[in-house]
């Protein structure tokens, strides 16, 4: 995971505003076209709480049962386990095992509802909105299975059915389906995950940490990074969240900078119809009745 | 519009290399039938993880590159007016019109759901005008459409002088309006390569957390475009010499040589922006570590900035040899950096890992094999390449 800090990205943004400016004068107005989203009262999401976690994974299968997926079969001594290592196509979430020397820490992973999802920025026609409550919905009636969502989502979530001639693309969706809500929250013996509004999240994640001074790492790992997630995360005072394999991110959401190139270049499509109607006068100018055509040896 | 000096160059078409390639084409065909029955895991080494291959980073990223030799030598003599460079543009015109098929081709192959493609151009409300993706998806499935129409006038006059009734009544009536919107057309086949190449680049701004620093760049975009103007002209000098050499024609060294110092300056602005822009982001540390990225970036811009500083010598424009081994040198080079920038720089984290499968290359294998049987059977039957061009006069 490489690391580019907001500072480099200025940095950066601004050069490519001036270099970009010379080909469409649109790109000064770019940063304020992309407003991020921001919170919103009505969302849901998720708290995971690792030190709570004592990995028994009815989370897992009570995400698969809800959401009728097969089992992730491994077999381990001859045994058969429905054991998968990792989100895929057959797994909206799953607990994975982080260790750091003798100790060890769990980790639930699933869709982190990103604020400013780059999912969404990338799908070329919607398969992925923010829908009701911020969750990332999932229209497969769209989705063309070109997969640029997995290239550009930074946690690696959407996951491609790679062995079906006719594929979908596979990821939580906050089980909008169940009335119930969440089905993953809803089985967990330790409330090391629970489900509900943000707002409500954020306050019972800062209340955990005061409850128990020194047991958690003093930050909530989704408060700001990629813009914010609604799915947060805590974990033990000395298991930094990159241990539980949360990958380093700045407040920059994902999209930013990528949108701001794309709306700079083609607001309004004033700098693509200027530089047609230029380089349409050029041609029409130089190919005029072939008479300045070939003039040269 | 009429290119006076074109010939078809005749002769027999299956020759035994055609015959060869027709094998590879059959083979990559048959690699096909895998993927649409069975997925794209069974017949890629995609995942997860690494979720591009070469279909995408090579059929689509390079070959619509390769193919902006019609593009580049269009802004030459079109928008320049540099009218001595006629000669060189229909080649360029149907090797970027195949490239530019074959990628939208490898499209089809690559997308898993690709029976819904339709609907990119029909959905308008649906359109996400924050996607990169979306601009190059409807600026390449017009620009197809552009460019062979612009390579048009080749067929039209091939038919006009020697085809059936039939064609040449419709050469002879559509001949005349193709004229007379030919300066709009040839304009659209500017713009929508300027439009996607950048958006290519613009592609891989959005996963920049995931993005090894010295590829990631804000200048993607610019990059992106600048590369593929200096891949055109190479990709015409290495094709118009490959084909002047082996069908016996005399190649205009003096003409080819003058597009020397374009792509000398084209490579250097590119080479500026791309250190300026590490030295200003503080990444240029990167590069002097010692790793495969630091080997690859290295390997990549000196397979770019040793070929550039020959071209601007006087060597350049009068040795055809000198010529041909620079233009291959930026090929390698310029085709480097677009793959590197798709699969080398992007890194999804640990435990994953990406390299093609036996099937995945054949299928590469198999479409160009079948775009230069489409170029053999061209030039042989329509007026493309230069018949005689006069020898270099002083």
């Amino acid at each position: 995971m490489t690391d580019i800090t907001r500072r480099q990205l200025l940095q950066g943004a601004a050069v490519a505003g001036v270099a970009a400016a010379t080909a469409a004068p649109a790109t000064a107005e770019a940063s304020a076209e992309s407003e991020a989203r921001g919170r919103q009262p009505g969302d849901i999401g998720l708290l995971y709480d690792s030190t709570l976690c004592i990995g028994c994974r009815a989370c897992v299968t009570k995400c698969k049962q809800a959401n009728e997926l097969p089992v992730d079969a491994l077999t381990i001594n001859g045994a058969p386990y429905d054991a998968p290592d990792d989100l895929n196509a057959t797994t909206k979430t799953v607990i994975q095992v982080a260790t750091q020397g003798d100790r060890f820490a769990f980790m639930k992973r699933q869709c982190m509802q990103c604020l400013d999802p780059a999912c969404v920025s990338a799908c070329m026609i919607k398969a992925y909105q923010k829908g009701p409550g911020g969750v990332i919905t999932y229209d497969q009636s769209r989705c063309l299975g070109d997969r640029y969502c997995q290239i550009a989502c930074p946690f690696n979530v959407p996951k491609f059915q790679w062995s079906k001639a006719i594929p979908i693309m596979v990821k939580c969706e906050m089980c909008r389906h169940r009335k119930e809500g969440c089905a993953c929250s809803e089985v967990c013996p330790r409330q090391a995950v629970i489900s509900g509004k943000v707002t409500d999240l954020m306050a019972e994640a800062r209340r955990r940490q005061a409850a128990s001074p020194g047991k958690y790492l003093a930050r909530i790992y989704g408060e700001t990074e990629a813009g914010g997630t609604q799915c947060l995360y805590l974990t033990a005072a000395d298991v930094p969240f990159e241990t539980l394999g949360l990958p380093k991110l700045d407040t920059t959401p994902q999209p930013h900078l990528s949108t701001s190139v794309q709306h700079g270049l083609y607001n309004k499509m004033i700098a693509p119809v200027a530089l047609y109607a230029a380089i349409g006068f050029a041609v029409w100018k130089n190919t005029r009745g072939g008479k300045d055509e070939e003039k040269k040896p | 519009m009429s290119h006076a000096t074109a010939t078809p160059v005749g002769g027999k078409l299956t020759t035994p290399f055609f015959n060869l390639m027709a094998l590879v084409a059959l083979v990559g065909a048959a690699a096909l039938v895998v993927r649409f029955g069975q997925g794209l895991g069974a017949a890629s080494g995609m995942t997860d993880g690494y979720a591009w291959g070469i279909w995408i980073a090579l059929d689509v990223v390079v070959g619509t590159a390769l193919g902006c030799g019609g593009y580049a030598m269009a802004l030459l003599v079109y928008v320049a007016n540099r009218g001595k460079y006629h000669p060189l543009v229909r080649p360029a015109l149907l090797t970027g019109a195949l490239g530019y098929s074959f990628a939208a081709l490898s499209i089809v192959v690559d997308v898993g759901r690709y029976w819904g493609m339709w609907k990119i151009p029909t959905y308008v409300s649906w359109w996400n005008f924050d996607s990169a993706l979306l601009e190059v998806a409807l600026c390449v499935m017009t620009y197809v459409m552009v460019i062979w129409i612009e390579f048009s006038p080749s067929v039209l006059e091939r038919w006009r002088s020697s085809g059936t009734p039939g064609q040449r009544t419709f050469a002879e009536s559509a001949g005349p309006k193709l004229d007379k919107a030919l300066p709009w057309i040839i304009a659209l086949g500017i713009l929508l390569p300027t439009m996607h190449q950048s958006s290519l680049g613009t592609v891989m701004m959005l996963p920049y957390s995931k993005m090894h620093p010295l590829w990631f760049s804000p200048l993607l975009p610019l990059l992106f475009l600048v590369n593929c103007l200096f891949l055109g002209y190479a990709a015409v000098i290495g094709e118009t010499t490959v084909s002047t050499n082996g069908f016996g024609r005399r190649s205009d060294t003096r003409l080819l040589g003058s597009l020397a110092p374009v792509m000398g300056w084209l490579i250097l602005f590119f080479l500026v922006l791309r250190f300026g822009n590490l030295v200003l982001r503080g990444s240029l540390p990167a590069a002097f570590v010692a790793n495969k990225y630091a080997a690859w970036f290295w390997l990549e811009n000196l397979l770019l900035l040793v070929p550039g500083i020959v071209l601007l010598g006087k060597n350049a424009r009068e040795r055809a040899s000198t010529q041909f081994g620079a233009a291959f040198a930026i090929m390698a080079g310029g085709v480097l950096y677009r793959f590197n920038t798709y699969i080398l720089a992007y890194d999804p984290g640990p435990g994953w890992s990406y390299f093609p499968s036996v099937l995945e290359i054949l299928v590469t294998a198999g479409f160009v094999a079948m775009q230069v049987m489409i170029y053999l059977f061209v030039v042989r039957r329509f007026p493309v390449l230069p018949s005689a061009t006069p020898a270099p006069s002083r």
